[in-house]
């Protein structure tokens, strides 16, 4: 089972997909998807993401594999739904996606071994975890001005029942931007596999329903631009798209932000 | 298969008149001291010189201890390393504020118990040191900032089983409160009940189970709390 969460007329809704362009609400409803706001399908509890977690994209970026899985964490304001837009600042000249597959967990997992761990698996959808480079520095990297920006991290369509899925998923991702595929990958290449996360994570910080793991990008990293589209798809889970908008939209533009004023001055 | 849409919201922490967000951000290497300490090794390899935008680390609802709970120590872990710090409570919505008018932002203060595994570095993360369950108390009440006044000057005392072991001052922070607020709010929207921590001195007592510590911080209050082998005990 496919399930969004969906604003329209008035109220948020449980929606299932109803055909190619039109999804249902749990009222009966079929409405068309383009007439819904789309909201990460779950409630989202802690947000954890993974970095350098396929070996091509750690070797584009000229990272050595590593012994222990780079995680960092997310606040809540990053999240953003299907069909919303996030932010490029003027000032930034690498902006790129990442799409990931997104695990969320539906049973609290508190030192969980590797053979138990995907019974605390709800389900899936997909992610795309923009970063912008020009802000990465080498001080708990990726620092929060690369990883945790407003609206910077797109979460669904779908939560894809776990039920309904192989565990762990095989499934090749792919990015197109404006239609053109610029990305792709498979889940089977991921360096810290699911089960191992789980078990890594949950020795020392418990995971709770609704948490989320974002399990890292394959290679095929562009730069994009104010007015793009990006399509994040994931073998059988759907298209997560996303709009990348200018300061001007977000009211940023004629005025130097603070950061940008005291990059100035520093 | 219990329901992803049932969230669990982690513990629920009151904090009169406020109930926070469970939203924590920690402010990292803004004391003064902490990048003073690393000395030549800040413009080598891997960092190639200091920071120039605000590092912070996220402190997830996990490791929250409510006002009155315990400090947890467990998975392997032989001793902890106290971060004292003072607490900003977001009152209004605060996205992208000057540095002039950020204060208007906060609600008032808090004494705060962060604890986190002894780091070897700061390239990298770390959240298997700085994000474990039940290591951040939380005070038990929150100072108005018309109570507290100056937040740039306030000094802070740690004690552990009773004996001094650290003092500093927020005066010794790189950032300010109302600067750190601007920073930040500039690429992440602050809420009403977001924690922003604003620093701690470096090198903070290490403790061990059955310590006991305490914090002082001047014109905002007193936090105590011990540290448990185990599963803490989340609430008073």
């Amino acid at each position: 089972m496919k399930r969004a969460r969906v604003a329209y007329s008035g109220a948020l809704h449980e929606a299932t997909p109803a055909g190619a362009d039109s999804i249902r609400l749990a009222d009966g409803r079929v409405v068309a998807e383009t007439d819904v706001v789309w909201l990460p399908p779950f409630d989202v509890g802690t947000v954890i993401a993974l970095g350098l977690n396929y070996a091509d994209h750690a070797k584009e970026l000229a990272f050595k594999p590593q012994d222990e899985p780079l995680v960092f964490l997310k606040g809540p304001g990053a999240l953003i739904g299907h069909r919303g837009a996030t932010r490029r600042p003027a000032d930034a000249t690498f902006m790129h996606y990442e799409c990931e597959l997104a695990v969320v967990i539906g049973k609290p997992a508190r030192r969980v071994g590797r053979a138990e761990a995907m019974a605390h698996v709800a389900g899936y959808t997909i992610a795309n975890d923009y970063a912008i480079r020009d802000y990465l520095e080498n001080w708990y990297r990726p620092n929060l001005r690369v990883k945790s920006r407003d609206g910077a991290t797109v979460l669904g369509p779908w939560l894809v029942d776990a039920a309904d899925v192989e565990a762990p998923p095989q499934r090749a991702l792919r990015t197109l931007v404006n239609g053109r595929q610029t990305q792709s990958g498979h889940t089977r290449d991921l360096v810290f596999d699911i089960a191992f996360l789980i078990e890594y994570l949950s020795a020392f910080m418990s995971l709770a329903p609704g948490d989320v793991i974002l399990t890292g990008t394959p290679e095929g990293v562009v730069n994009v631009d104010v007015g793009d589209e990006v399509v994040c798809e994931i073998e059988g889970f759907g298209r997560l798209v996303n709009r990348i908008a200018g300061d001007a939209e977000f009211g940023r533009g004629g005025t130097v932000s603070s950061q940008g004023a005291k990059r100035e001055s520093a | 298969m219990s329901s992803p849409f049932a969230l669990w919201a982690g513990p629920r922490i009151e904090v009169a008149p406020f109930r926070l967000s469970g939203t924590v951000y920690a402010t990292l290497l803004n004391h003064r001291r902490s990048l003073e300490a690393l000395g030549d090794a800040v413009a080598a390899a891997p960092y190639k010189g200091a920071p120039k935008s605000v590092v912070l680390a996220v402190k997830p609802c996990q490791a929250l201890v409510a006002p009155g709970g315990d400090m947890q120590i467990d998975g392997g872990a032989e001793a902890l390393e106290v971060a004292a710090a003072l607490g900003v409570v977001i009152g209004t919505t605060a996205c992208a504020v000057a540095e002039a008018d950020a204060l208007g932002h906060v609600a008032g203060f808090l004494v705060v118990c962060d604890c986190t595994l002894p780091r070897a570095g700061h390239f990298r993360p770390q959240i298997r040191a700085m994000a474990r369950d039940a290591s951040c108390v939380l005070g038990a009440a929150m100072m108005a900032r018309a109570e507290v006044g100056d937040a740039d000057t306030l000094a802070m005392r740690v004690f552990v089983d009773g004996a001094l072991a650290q003092s500093s001052n927020t005066a010794e922070h790189v950032r300010t409160a109302a600067r750190l607020i601007a920073d930040v709010s500039d690429f992440m929207t602050l809420m009403p009940g977001d924690l922003l921590l604003t620093g701690s001195a470096p090198a903070g007592p290490r403790v061990r189970a059955g310590a006991e510590i305490a914090i002082e911080i001047d014109r905002v209050g007193r936090l105590e709390t011990r540290v448990v082998a185990g599963a803490a005990r989340l609430r008073a």
